[in-house]
């Protein structure tokens, strides 16, 4: 990754509107009660557009003549009634932490990774292979070797499966959200065959297209007996204070941010634009496939086709949920992990179908997209200039 | 769209057809392969050239569209629930009239998807990108949703069945190629609307209009042009037409729904409108390329290659990004593309 320690830049003058991705992070210290206001203020939207959706989809089980109440109740005992549903509710919100960050970070650089289910899965195959391979090829490894080897491939795999779409984009001005969607068509079809040819797991009981177990040096310890809370949350969170550093504290950061904010104002202060996006769309890509990798050492121990369960769309909502703020990309998972969690309780004990989550993510994306729909309906404020993340094909 | 442009993209689907005849030249006639091929591209070329013109209706007003695959999911579901509903009411006896009534609904399916669509970026110009993906991500969660919830004890149902095969007159009686002229109706009907949308972008003053506010809205606005309402009235029209592509699928290739079923078609017909430069000949030329990428999969499966399926399969997905990364040089998308609109913004 070409991670230029360039000094500061100056500032690009006066550009015109300023997006809401460049405004700080956190008003001065002094200002603590402007502070608190503000987070107030953003955090309205987001939670009422959660609320929001949940009225809608209450009304959608309603028509189809079930019982809201009893389908909410049902989705909260699956994801928060107990231990072990906290539990899931965290392991599913593991993967989620890191996709919704790999697009929330892109999304900083002007760039919109809808890549991030493709370069998850190849970062999972290949963090499997090394984890099963890697002891037959090298000799046994201690695990201070072997898994950080294992999450190191993971997340190569993933930036280069998101630095193609960048380098297509600098170079040739082709978009990415065309090409990141075909390269999940790619990636999932390279891995269906490698799983079903040259990395099956041969073992005579196996039926299904998966590789063999990995070893254990390559593991992520487990956080709790008899529940599968994996170590992989802490590195999640490790991850989500990593980017909000790296966005908001270093040179490369600022400059990705001034690239997404208006690249014309980046390229005359100096700034090398191409590079750049090469840059944001790779890391958005590493965090994507250090997500497999994490599932791969620390939950299924394999992998396995069609384990990845949209995660890397959800992080879509996930992103725009938390406002593209690294810090609240960690809450907005949560909650689609709690959604995704429950859904099978709901469908379970009050016959709602799972895909009703589907489309509440929907809903939410919606009224969090379209601020001015909830800020009408609270009689809140308006808002300034409406969020614009993505400028068209250029 | 220039004629040499255009000439370089169906010199494509020679190529890919060519390399058909040769890799089935040991088991059928090189005639026969060729009728099949072609055949089979119109065929799987209908909801990408469909799609492609959705997407052409959009954004030459200045509406990026990437919420085509969700348009036409919910209008496959929607069309396929209506032909349903239409069988049950009408019986047997009416087979023709319940497939007629399901693609008029899904057309009506797309055109109020489209409106949702302007709903959101032209009256609240919200991102259109996002206003796409919501698109998207609500025809996943609805379709999937409703057919559970409405056929979960059932199981899927069929559909009274698929739009009956068409024999153009005289083309279809041709020896050796007559066979690609037998087609079903969704498959012509998106040939004559390549020609349609031509004539209206080109030499109407609906078009005219259109491309003005795609270009440069702010002075269609100053000429008296109403922006918003030409806005609208493009995206519910691309709406309807990607309604049209939904119903190809649960309607006319085959009876029945399932989740997922377009399997990104819309990213593909989106791409082919920006291969073939926003204009419709050319955006119908790549779908047939993309399309005949589809065709040599599926004959390849008949010759019984050993090439893996998945390899075979990558092929559209590479080659959308190959044309994309400008094989066929730089195209230029409409000036206004993706940028909301506000009549009361201080010019910049």
């Amino acid at each position: 990754m070409p991670a230029e320690p360039s000094p500061p830049p100056p500032p690009p003058a006066a550009p015109a509107p300023v997006s809401p991705l460049l405004r700080p992070v956190f008003p001065s210290s002094e200002r603590v009660v402007g502070a608190l206001q503000t987070a107030l203020a953003a955090l309205a939207v987001p939670v009422l557009a959660v609320v929001t959706a949940l009225l809608v989809g209450g009304a959608i089980i309603a028509l189809a003549g079930r019982d809201p109440l009893l389908a909410y109740a049902a989705l909260w005992e699956g994801c928060c009634a107990s231990p072990r549903a906290l539990s899931e509710t965290l392991v599913w919100a593991t993967p989620y932490i890191f996709t919704g960050l790999a697009v929330a970070l892109a999304f900083h650089g002007g760039l919109f990774n809808i890549g991030a289910e493709g370069q998850l899965a190849l970062g999972a195959l290949v963090a499997a292979w090394l984890g099963y391979a890697l002891p037959g090829l090298a000799g046994p490894l201690p695990a201070a070797v072997h898994l950080p080897l294992v999450l190191l491939g993971g997340t190569l795999a993933g930036a280069a499966w998101g630095a193609i779409p960048g380098w297509l984009k600098a170079r040739t001005g082709a978009h990415e959200v065309i090409n990141t969607i075909m390269l999940n068509y790619v990636a999932l079809l390279a891995v269906s065959y490698l799983l079903n040819g040259p990395l099956r797991d041969p073992s005579p009981l196996n039926v299904i297209a998966r590789t063999p177990e990995i070893a254990l040096s390559a593991r992520l310890p487990r956080l709790a007996p008899d529940l599968r809370l994996h170590a992989g949350l802490l590195l999640a969170l490790l991850a989500a204070a990593a980017v909000w550093w790296g966005l908001y504290r270093t040179p490369l950061g600022f400059a990705i941010r001034a690239v997404g904010a208006n690249p014309a104002a980046a390229r005359t202060a100096g700034m090398p634009v191409g590079g750049l996006v090469v840059a944001a769309l790779a890391l958005s890509g590493a965090l994507a496939g250090l997500a497999g990798a994490v599932e791969v050492a620390g939950l299924n121990y394999r992998h396995e086709l069609g384990f990845s369960l949209g995660y890397g769309f959800d992080a879509i909502a996930i992103a725009l949920l938390a406002r593209v703020h690294p810090l609240g990309v960690v809450p907005a998972a949560l909650l689609l992990g709690a959604l995704r969690n429950g859904a099978a309780r709901m469908q379970f004990l009050a016959s709602v179908p799972v895909d009703l989550v589907v489309v509440l993510e929907g809903l939410i994306l919606l009224f969090v997209a379209a601020e001015v729909l909830v800020r009408r309906l609270y009689r809140l404020p308006p808002a300034g200039a409406p969020l614009v993340f993505t400028r068209g094909w250029r | 769209m220039t004629g040499r442009r255009l000439a370089l993209i169906l010199a494509a689907v020679g190529l890919i057809v060519a390399a058909a005849v040769a890799l089935g030249s040991g088991q059928m006639p090189a005639p026969a392969i060729v009728a099949s091929m072609l055949r089979t591209t119109l065929q799987v070329a209908t909801p990408l050239t469909l799609g492609a013109l959705a997407g052409l209706y959009c954004e030459r007003a200045g509406v990026i569209n990437i919420g085509i695959e969700g348009m036409m999911l919910l209008a496959a579901f929607g069309g396929f629930v209506a032909a349903l509903a239409a069988h049950a009411a009408l019986g047997d006896g009416a087979v023709g009239a319940s497939l007629a009534i399901g693609v008029a609904a899904a057309v009506l399916c797309g055109g109020l998807a489209g409106a949702f669509h302007a709903l959101l970026c032209v009256t609240y110009r919200v991102d259109q990108i996002i206003s796409g993906t919501v698109l998207n991500v609500l025809a996943i969660g609805l379709t999937g949703y409703l057919s559970r919830q409405l056929f979960f004890q059932s199981g899927m149902p069929h559909a009274p069945g698929v739009l009956p095969t068409l024999r153009l007159p005289l083309l279809a009686d041709l020896p050796l190629v007559g066979g690609v002229f037998e087609q079903q109706p969704i498959a012509l009907a998106a040939l004559a609307l390549v020609a349609l949308t031509h004539v209206v972008l080109f030499h109407t003053v609906w078009g005219l209009r259109a491309r003005a506010v795609g270009e440069h809205p702010r002075a269609a606005d100053t000429a008296g042009i109403a922006v918003a309402r030409v806005r609208w009235a493009n995206v519910v029209v691309g709406g309807l037409v990607a309604g049209l592509a939904g119903a190809y699928f649960t309607l006319e290739s085959v009876p029945t729904f399932e989740p997922l079923m377009t399997n990104g078609r819309g990213f593909i017909a989106l791409a082919a409108m920006i291969f073939g430069g926003w204009t419709p000949l050319g955006a119908w030329a790549a779908s047939l390329v993309f399309g005949a990428a589809q065709a040599l999969q599926i004959n390849a499966q008949g010759f019984g290659l050993a090439v893996p399926s998945q390899l075979v399969g990558m092929l559209p997905y590479l080659l959308t990004m190959l044309a994309l990364a400008g094989l066929a040089g730089r195209t230029r998308p409409p000036a206004a593309d993706g940028q909301p609109y506000d009549p009361h913004e201080a010019q910049a």
